[in-house]
């Protein structure tokens, strides 16, 4: 079964927390990875892969540069 | 029925001698950044380099290897004539042939010493590490000489952000020769071409033919892709050739990458489940990514400081360029 929305979310906030040491609690829909989270090319490469580990996702590398914000990770990652 | 003889050789090989020459120049961060717009912070935060060793001008790939192999052959305790074949691993050599073993093994009195290039990037020095174990084993060769070299310096481009700031000068030789115990344990190796677009000279030498317009080449690399795969799926090739020799994480004393940026490699032993006693070879730092070189490279340094000693266990993995990749545990000469 497809996880909630609310899952993703919790779940990518804890990878997010471990490899930055942001908040989970800041790690929210409308945040932007680089603007907001300051999160660089190879720290989102780590958390898009622990993600794909997590979820049991397949994410491409180019399809990383369209996951602006933490929705549009979240977005993906329910639908795939 | 005619039978044909066949050689066989040693049972074990080992590490004999290792040499090293880097490049006459550590060139700081800050002599890099205004063509591409950054910092020596930002450098620093995204590889770890605070130097990278570049050559004089008039230093070359050969001459490099040369330093780097009368050192290797001296503290191996034979003469060059002993040497029955030369492996130089570059991707720097700058012609297409012939190809530089031979030069080089004339300049040390190896001839006629068998003499070929290999071009596997930056797992170069670990292809090289393992076809010497297997040519010394077989009895196709009694001393080997693996050279890892590059003066990448010729082969960037300034205003690149993608790799060109991270790239370094320098050479590494051994001789790998029989051993009374095994010293080389099994090497993991492989590819994966399909990936060949991530890494790579960015004109090939007939686009730039037929269009003169072109630059000299130089190299790229996709950045966030190769810190993927070289951070995650270079662990599973680790940890076989861990396995391979018969071992576990906790029998290793030092980790010996390849000197990609200091983000994979720390990521790497997170991947890798290396305990905390490990020492973890960390000369990017001050040498820059040296391609073939670096491992051998990082290898002295390990030494040099005292952090590591001969005999002491080593896990080298190289990867980069194709995609190839290699690992062997190794016993520090």
């Amino acid at each position: 079964m497809a996880l909630s929305k609310d899952e993703v979310l919790a779940g990518l906030a804890e990878i997010v927390s471990e490899e930055t040491d942001i908040d989970t609690a800041e790690v929210t829909l409308d945040k932007s990875f680089t603007d907001d989270l300051d999160i660089d090319s190879l720290s989102m490469m780590t958390i898009v892969t622990l993600a794909e580990e997590k979820f049991d996702v397949r994410i491409p590398d180019e399809k990383v540069k369209d996951l602006v914000t933490v929705g549009d990770a979240v977005d993906f990652i329910a639908a795939a | 029925m005619t039978t044909l003889n066949v050689r066989r050789g040693p049972e074990f090989t080992r590490i004999l001698g290792l040499g090293v020459a880097r490049g006459e120049n550590a060139v700081p961060n800050d002599a890099l950044i205004e063509p591409i717009n950054s910092s020596d912070e930002w450098i620093r935060k995204m590889t770890g380099i605070v130097t990278r060793v570049r050559a004089n001008e008039d230093t070359s790939v050969i001459d490099l290897s040369e330093r780097a192999a009368r050192d290797a052959i001296a503290q191996a305790g034979i003469d060059a004539s002993e040497i029955d074949a030369v492996i130089l691993s570059t991707i720097s050599y700058p012609r297409i042939t012939p190809g530089g073993a031979p030069v080089l093994a004339d300049r040390l009195g190896a001839t006629p010493a068998a003499a070929f290039d290999i071009s596997a990037a930056c797992a170069g020095y670990c292809y090289g590490i393992g076809q010497a174990d297997a040519l010394v084993r077989s009895g196709a060769a009694r001393h080997v000489l693996v050279v890892g070299a590059e003066k990448l310096s010729d082969f960037v481009d300034p205003a690149d952000r993608s790799i060109s700031y991270l790239l370094g000068d320098a050479a590494g030789a051994v001789v790998i020769g029989p051993s009374d115990a095994a010293g080389i344990g099994p090497t993991v190796w492989g590819s994966d071409g399909s990936a060949s677009e991530l890494i790579k000279q960015d004109h090939t030498w007939l686009e730039i033919r037929e269009d003169r317009d072109l630059p000299f080449p130089t190299l790229r690399q996709e950045g966030p892709s190769v810190f993927k795969w070289a951070s995650f799926r270079m662990a599973p090739v680790a940890l076989q050739a861990i396995e391979a020799a018969g071992l576990t994480p906790d029998d290793i004393d030092v980790f010996i990458p390849h000197q990609a940026n200091l983000r994979i490699i720390d990521q790497m032993v997170k991947q890798i489940g290396l305990p905390e006693s490990v020492v973890v070879a960390k000369d990017i730092v001050d040498s820059g990514n040296t391609s073939a070189a670096s491992i051998p490279l990082a290898t002295e340094r390990v030494l040099r400081d005292g952090v590591a000693k001969s005999g002491d266990i080593a896990l080298q993995i190289g990867f980069g360029a194709g995609l190839v990749y290699a690992a062997q545990v190794v016993v520090l000469p």
